[in-house]
């Protein structure tokens, strides 16, 4: 296509004529996708480390048995009171065990689900701590480590010591900061811990872990498995909760239910536990949206003037390629070249600047004893805000060089010639 | 060998702005190949509005006009330009050459726009029309660069590149001075002795008009001699 080499070729010459004023439309575009890739990656960098806050940790699907009475009772069995409402009062929560029924099989039965990354069995017990003479509300969770780590990044709000000494050391406890702080116990120091049914245990403190919910910190410690079954004098099978994580987080609502009904068991899925943190996210990216687009509209606006600059000084040019063969939609395509051309190297600057900006922010300090394992401002460089940038950078000036191109496309060579 | 170039069929234009004013009556002539040929006139008597509606910009009249045998009513605006680019040559009382090209780029861009050729054969042409006109060592310079005598040069030169059927002229000598309207008097006329060019000149200079073969003398809108 010559006719399009041509078009570019005086679109260029048009360009850097005028290299000054074509730097300055640029530069409005540079600035506005820099900050539209540096505000979007670190509102997703924050948004995704306030969602690992909960949402890395929270299993897709928790599958537990919860204390409630239950839904079948004698009556409704009765062959005579079949067609009747039948009323109950002062019906008590049948609490027998804590425990999931079957959990071997049902473990069994998720590994093969090819819908599940992982699953992690844990045993959930309220106890006291008990160090020199104080005494603690908990709870004592036993964990396998490793499956916690890989599935729910376990080890990473591990602050002192190392999460795979729960499995490597016997007895082994690992202290929420807050109980470690209220008991003082220090590294390789031995606790009792005393489960509500009596029984009293000594646990050697292997390390602390801070998860950033203080509260949480204050009451919550782990163990392994094995230990808290034994604390709890308990069987190898005793299993109270079964975490499951997905490999899609959109399917836990209906997995939830359906694992519900096989399973015998209760299943909570995480939309339902955590739907508050979704809402967070979403605004935060709407706003750094919107942010980013008002950005670019002003900067589309500089173009628009600019071009239609161009277009008043350059009437005469214009008259003169119409009348030597060039058609509007040449003359159109001229503009709209010189227009994309600015986006494009403008935008393709932004994306450098932007994202060197982000290397800026990402070196950072920041610093919160919430936030143990951050220790710069978070930053996200997922590739897609770059594309998005570069994308919104063309088309908010190919609209801002539409209207002038369309209007240099209308020139009439003959009112321009004849009023010289 | 001659044949019928352009032809005129009872043009008529009105102007409507503020009313309603007949400024071409009834125009009705042909120029055949190898003609050169002026339009003179008074200010205002409709000379230059008829050559803008038979190079075919301006596309509001009623009436018939053949190009090389072709009508051009109807056309689509993408039609019209390809027409202008292949057959018409322009030179226009102001220059209208595009600074931020050289000389030689502003000469071949209408042939680079014909696309007939590769870009290399342009460039020899354009080299010739220049050689032609005694301006060859100017090709290199930019546009703003050269005196407006040149400057009238170059836009012949360009209106030449394609081999145009017909160059049309508005006042082609109008801003330059005697000596320069000379040069470009001698241009023209070589053009149309040695090479066979059709021209057809709109002039108010009646020097420039009575050294032509053939001149079309207008007033208030209508042919009154020169058919």
């Amino acid at each position: 296509m010559t006719n399009h080499r041509l078009i570019i070729g005086i679109a260029k010459s048009l360009l850097l004529a005028r290299w000054r004023q074509s730097l300055v439309a640029a530069i409005g575009v540079t600035f506005s996708i820099t900050m539209f890739i540096t505000l979007l990656g670190f509102m997703n960098g924050l948004n995704d480390m306030l969602d690992s806050l909960v949402l890395n940790r929270t299993p897709h699907i928790r599958l537990y048995k919860d204390i409630k009475p239950n839904p079948d009772q004698p009556i409704d069995l009765s062959d005579v009171y079949q067609n009747d409402y039948n009323f109950i009062q002062s019906l008590k929560s049948s609490g027998g065990r804590a425990d999931i029924y079957n959990s071997g099989a049902i473990m069994q039965a998720i590994r093969s689900d090819d819908r599940v990354v992982g699953y992690a069995p844990r045993v959930s017990s309220p106890v006291l701590y008990n160090s020199g003479v104080v005494n603690l509300n908990g709870v004592v969770n036993g964990i396998d480590v490793s499956a916690e780590t890989t599935l729910f990044s376990f080890s990473d709000y591990v602050t002192s010591g190392i999460a795979t000494d729960l499995k490597n050391v016997p007895n082994s406890i690992l202290l929420g900061k807050g109980v470690a702080d209220k008991l003082q116990a220090e590294l390789g120091e031995i606790i009792w811990v005393t489960t509500s049914k009596g029984e009293q245990q000594p646990l050697k403190v292997v390390g602390y872990f801070q998860s950033g919910i203080q509260d949480y910190d204050k009451v919550q410690s782990y163990t392994s498995v094995a230990t808290a079954q034994k604390l709890m004098g308990k069987s190898n099978s005793y299993i109270t909760d079964i975490q499951v994580k997905l490999k899609d987080i959109n399917m836990a609502p209906p997995l939830a239910k359906e694992y519900a009904q096989v399973f015998q068991t209760d299943a909570e899925d995480i939309q339902t536990a955590n739907s508050q943190f979704e809402t967070g996210s979403s605004i935060r990216s709407l706003i750094s949206y919107v942010v980013g687009i008002t950005l670019l509209i002003v900067a589309g606006f500089g173009i628009y003037n600019i071009l239609n600059m161009m277009i008043y000084e350059k009437m005469d040019s214009i008259a003169i390629l119409k009348a030597t063969g060039f058609s509007g939609a040449d003359v159109k395509r001229i503009f709209l070249s010189i227009a994309i051309s600015i986006g494009l190297f403008g935008g393709g600057l932004g994306l450098v600047f932007g994202f060197l900006l982000s290397l800026l922010i990402d070196q950072v300090p920041f610093n919160t004893a919430a936030l143990p394992t951050i220790t710069t401002y978070p930053v996200n460089y997922d590739l897609v805000y770059y594309m998005i940038g570069i994308a919104f950078s063309i088309v908010t000036t190919y609209f801002a060089g539409y209207f002038p191109a369309r209007k240099a496309s209308k020139v009439d060579p003959v009112v321009i010639i004849r009023g010289k | 060998m001659s044949h019928t170039v352009l032809q005129a069929r009872d043009i008529c234009k009105n102007f409507h702005d503020p009313v309603t004013i007949q400024v071409l009556k009834n125009i009705n002539f042909s120029i055949d190949s190898s003609e050169f040929v002026s339009v003179i006139g008074k200010s205002g008597c409709g000379k230059s509005t008829l050559l803008y509606i038979l190079s075919t910009m301006d596309t509001d009249f009623e009436g018939e006009l053949l190009i090389d045998g072709e009508s051009m009513r109807n056309r689509k605006e993408g039609d019209l330009a390809k027409i202008r680019n292949e057959k018409i040559g322009f030179v226009f009382q102001f220059h209208y050459l595009l600074n931020e090209f050289t000389v030689l780029k502003n000469v071949m861009l209408p042939g680079l726009k014909l696309g007939k050729l590769s870009d290399e054969a342009v460039e020899h042409q354009a080299m010739e029309r220049l050689k032609i006109l005694g301006i060859e060592d100017l090709a290199l310079k930019m546009a703003h660069q050269i005196s407006g005598g040149e400057k009238q040069r170059v836009a012949i030169a360009r209106a030449l590149i394609n081999d145009p059927l017909i160059i049309m002229g508005d006042e082609p000598t109008g801003n330059l001075d005697k000596k320069n309207s000379e040069i470009v008097f001698d241009i023209f006329k070589e053009l149309a002795e040695v090479y066979h060019q059709t021209l057809l000149i709109v002039t108010h200079d009646q020097s420039f008009a009575q050294k032509t073969h053939r001149i079309i003398e207008m007033e208030d809108g209508q042919i009154i001699s020169g058919h």
